[in-house]
């Protein structure tokens, strides 16, 4: 059995991208919502804002209590920085930085996504 | 460029730093601050909450980099070791020397520990820090089930006993005096208080002196005098405290003779180049254990270094105090006991409702002298007000304590009698006329604003309210009126925007927030639009699911380890052989941990995401439906077995709680509500415990609404009585159906019957007398509701579409290997938190 901890996440930006995951098809991701992917040891939420024609990506792990639930949370928006609600205590992460908005947990990992005919990509750097 | 050391990182410490960088040019000043625990200062007056959520984090009162952000160097885990007045510098711990132009002592106190004789045995602890709670949770573990004292009587001590409970432990509250809480409370009001706590499950002993502490290595016992022992497996102590004034006293600052390091009324101690703030400050002879007193202190301090003299401490200090004792408020204020010559007291007491209310009043009858309150305190503030701003007395000064309660209207005026330079928020000394000021001049207009505009309401909280009612009054002088917004998307209350969804017709969120709304959403006011609709189309959870909450978007409760519960509806609690027994198979198929919950039904825990469609459909092939124990909606009727069984029953309660759950089932409100039914007075269903409930005495029933259990317990209260079985089902359909259209997200029946202009007569007028003329549209509402029901769970899994969405990852068919379970008692409970 593993358990995953917070150094499994380290944030990927567009230029460190080494590889592009494909990860699923559009139809996978309910739209305003999200849905949990699997890439090697780790757990990638990826979300679908459709109201802001964006897709996020971020670690599925919530850094309060080390569950994997953040594809589950609902996804909205404050001073319009998109953000991710997690289910269990509704600790806000900012989707575009990963910093904890109402509370002064560590920042969650993000990700980029890009949408290629009809599929999903994530990019990692390993 | 100045430097300024602050020793000791508590709530004072903080206060004083806080206050600072809010008014001195941080580039003259550099602020130090040393703090020996491993954690930055946090709220210890809350420190019992630590154990409702173990959330340490929570009790900060700023977090590490707000330090940063202020240039404040932070220090943590480093004590000052020693002070060197002669080169104006300190040493630390960690054997590193710093120097100062002011040095701020702020280094709190200690729990006083009396020399008893087996003090150091194994299970004896204090109360003050974290640590000390976390070690006294860990030994508390390993004797669960035991008995736990605790030394002393006082505040601190009370909410140790509160914890110990929490603990798991049976609760020994052990004091000196003849009395609980001596410094607070007289002798009447202090029985009360005890009556209150025994009934809740805290033993009392009083006058007891204790003489050792028995055991071998480890704490077996107590013992007070010849042959009187108390048998207990720990022991905290909590009998006052002791200044840390260690480094004072090494340093040749002028010393108390019990301890305390001497000040002045500018906060300095003998040497004015080092002042002296909160528990470590001897100030006319007095420590002073509050808070409000040692935030002005470190006001005091703080512009005393700025160089405003004119800042004085002030000779009397104000002792009054009010807060919630194990769920009982406690107040006292000004001169609580008072010697006849002085005035005369109004006391009233209400043993059966644990209440007592004293005003101590001078002999004219003019002014107010102070007072204690114990089991309802919501005057506490009104009055305290009176006492400080020597405010005439009411013709009658009783009115005061007495005429409050019930219908009839409340003794005061509003809180704009106040003159303005009242002191409103004790903790941060803010005044009625700065709250205002802040709302008519400054341009806030919400509690949120204000508070971090003032400061006001962000000490112990306690005069919130006063606060919201300063804010709404002064914006209605600006001929605003005061709306409670739902949240930044939607300048609607839930009542206007269930108006307009019903009014416009619409039926899907993003719709609703392009039209009426701004942004993009959030997690207020998704779930809270969801229920709308829920409650206007009866639709299911199923068809938005992305605007739910978590528990209404996969129609399961999520527990801790992000795995998922799983309860049917068992109506009434009537359940049959048969149906236990294929409960009983799908739960030991699954692996799940089942228990029964206090709603009279059953609760399998443990069920991992992709598992919970499979576990339905078995359940409903069995006959079950769901319970919706994951909605905020109906969750049971609990029923006593009534005249069909008891010998004293009046009617059949059972029945009525099949039929009455069956009839409210799936219909979703702003919060989850709960019904009853008992078959005779006796109330074993506690039906006067929830939202409605219903008792049968003779010639009918008897309606209640408006109660529950939870962490404010209240009764329900009489809607009618004596009615036939139609007739009550009337009532409750208009009081549920009128309680969904107005009241606020997230709010149950009590609060909402508490907050409704009129209160129970209003509601009755409503629903009995139609004085609305709404009660056609209400049962309307209510009969398309109970007519559209169905199972949502069927729905799930008979359509593939929704089935999909149960699946952990999108693009594997592994699970989730993160969830890890440990046995326990024979079933199995999720691993503890890293």
């Amino acid at each position: 059995m593993t358990t995953l901890g917070l150094s499994t996440y380290k944030t990927v930006t567009e230029e460190d991208v080494k590889f592009w995951f494909k990860a699923a098809s559009v139809s996978k991701f309910p739209s305003n919502g999200g849905a949990c992917i699997k890439y090697k040891n780790k757990q990638i939420a990826i979300f679908n804002f459709t109201r802001e024609g964006t897709w996020y990506a971020c670690q599925n792990l919530c850094p309060h209590k080390m569950e994997m639930v953040l594809s589950r949370g609902m996804i909205g928006e404050e001073n319009m920085e998109a953000k991710v609600a997690c289910p269990l205590h509704k600790n806000n992460f900012s989707l575009k930085t990963g910093k904890h908005l109402n509370g002064d947990l560590e920042a969650i990992a993000t990700y980029p996504v890009k949408v290629k005919d009809g599929f999903v990509y994530v990019g990692f750097s390993e | 460029m100045q430097t300024i050391i602050v020793v000791g990182n508590g709530m004072v410490g903080y206060k004083f730093c806080e206050k600072f960088v809010a008014q001195a040019d941080t580039k003259k000043y550099k602020l130090i601050v040393f703090g020996e625990e491993p954690r930055v200062a946090y709220d210890r007056v809350h420190l019992s909450e630590f154990f409702e959520d173990g959330d340490a984090e929570r009790l900060s009162l700023a977090p590490r980099s707000w330090y940063q952000e202020n240039t404040i160097e932070l220090y943590t885990n480093e004590r000052v070791s020693e002070i060197n007045r002669a080169t104006k510098t300190i040493s630390t711990s960690k054997n590193r020397t710093f120097s100062y132009d002011h040095l701020v002592l702020a280094t709190g106190s200690v729990p006083f520990v009396p020399p008893i004789r087996g003090v150091e045995k194994k299970g004896v602890f204090v109360y003050r820090t974290i640590e000390d709670l976390e070690e006294t949770l860990a030994y508390a573990n390993t004797v669960k089930g035991g008995k736990a004292a605790i030394l002393g009587g006082g505040l601190l001590g009370l909410e140790a006993a509160k914890a110990v409970m929490d603990m798991g432990l049976e609760p020994h509250v052990v004091e000196f005096a003849p009395k609980l809480m001596p410094r607070q409370l007289d002798s009447r009001s202090s029985k009360v208080l005890q009556v209150k706590l025994e009934s809740m499950g805290i033993n009392i002993h009083l006058s007891k002196a204790t003489n050792q502490i028995l055991g071998n290595g480890k704490i077996t016992g107590m013992e007070f005098g010849e042959d009187d022992t108390l048998d207990v497996d720990m022991l905290v102590i909590s009998a006052g405290i002791r200044p840390r004034d260690e480094l004072g006293k090494s340093a040749g600052l002028d010393m108390g003779t019990r301890g305390g390091i001497v000040v002045n009324n500018k906060m300095e101690t003998s040497d004015p180049n080092i002042v002296a703030i909160g528990e470590v400050a001897l100030y006319n002879q007095m420590i002073y254990g509050l808070v409000a007193p040692g935030y002005e202190m470190a006001q005091v301090a703080v512009d005393q270094i700025l160089g405003k003299e004119e800042t004085k401490m002030a000779a009397e200090i104000d002792m009054s105090t009010k807060l919630k004792l194990i769920g009982v408020d406690v107040a006292s204020f000004g001169t609580p006991f008072m010697p006849s010559d002085k005035g005369h007291s109004i006391i009233f007491e209400n043993k059966t409702e644990s209440l007592y209310k004293r005003i101590n009043v001078s002999h004219d009858g003019k002014k107010l002298l102070g007072g204690i309150l114990v089991g309802e305190a919501d005057d506490y503030n009104m009055l305290l007000q009176m006492y400080q701003n020597e405010m005439p007395l009411p013709e009658n000064p009783e009115a005061l304590i007495i005429g409050g309660r019930g219908e009839g209207g409340v003794s005061f005026g509003s809180a704009m009698d106040l003159p303005d330079t009242a002191v409103v928020c004790s903790c941060e000394a803010v005044t009625k006329g700065a709250i205002c000021c802040s709302v008519l001049e400054d341009g806030n207009e919400n509690l949120k604003s204000v508070a971090q505009a003032t400061k006001a309401a962000t000490g112990c909280g306690g005069c919130k309210p006063m606060v919201s009612d300063l804010i709404t009054e002064s914006l209605k002088t600006l001929g605003k009126t005061v709306k409670v917004q739902i949240c930044e998307h939607f300048e609607y209350s839930r009542q206007e925007l269930f108006d307009i969804v019903k009014l416009r017709g619409v039926q899907d969120y993003d719709e609703l927030l392009d039209t009426v709304g701004t942004g993009h959403g959030c997690e207020v006011c998704k779930p809270a639009v969801a229920a709308i609709f829920a409650s206007i189309y009866n639709e299911t959870a199923n068809k938005q699911n992305t605007i739910q909450d978590t528990n209404d978007r996969y129609l399961a409760n999520i527990q801790r380890n992000g795995t998922y519960s799983v309860v049917p509806r068992v109506a009434g609690g009537e359940i049959t052989p048969k149906q236990l027994m294929a409960m009983g198979r799908i739960a030991q198929k699954y692996d799940l941990y089942t228990k029964i919950t206090g709603g009279q039904r059953i609760d399998m825990f443990g069920a991992k995401l992709h598992e919970l469609p499979l576990i339905w459909e078995e359940l409903i092939k069995e006959g079950f439906e769901t319970g919706q124990a994951y909605g905020k909606s109906l969750r049971t009727v609990k029923s006593c077995v009534g005249s069909t069984w008891c010998r004293y029953g009046m009617d059949e309660s059972v029945s009525f709680a099949v039929e009455i759950e069956n009839r409210y089932k799936g219909i979703r409100s702003p919060h989850k509500f709960k019904g009853g039914v008992s078959g005779c007075i006796r109330e074993c269903a506690e039906a006067r415990g929830k939202d409605f409930g219903f008792i049968a005495v003779e010639g009918g029933w008897n309606v209640y609404v408006g109660g529950n259990g939870g962490a404010n317990p209240k009764h329900a209260i009489l809607l009618a009585e004596k009615v036939d079985k139609e007739t009550a089902i009337k009532y409750v359909d208009r009081f549920i159906m009128f309680y969904i259209k107005t009241a606020l997200p997230l709010q149950r029946t009590a609060p909402w019957l508490e907050k409704l202009e009129g209160g129970i007569t209003y509601l009755q007028n409503v629903v009995i007398n139609d004085s609305l003329g709404i009660v056609e549209e209400l049962d309307a509402e209510m009969q398309a509701l109970v007519d559209s029901y169905k199972c949502e769970w069927k729905e799930a899994v008979e359509t593939p579409e929704i089935r999909e969405r149960y699946t952990h990852f999108v693009n594997s068919e592994e699970t989730d290997d993160n969830i890890e379970f440990v046995s326990l008692r024979e079933q199995k409970m999720p691993k503890e938190w890293a």
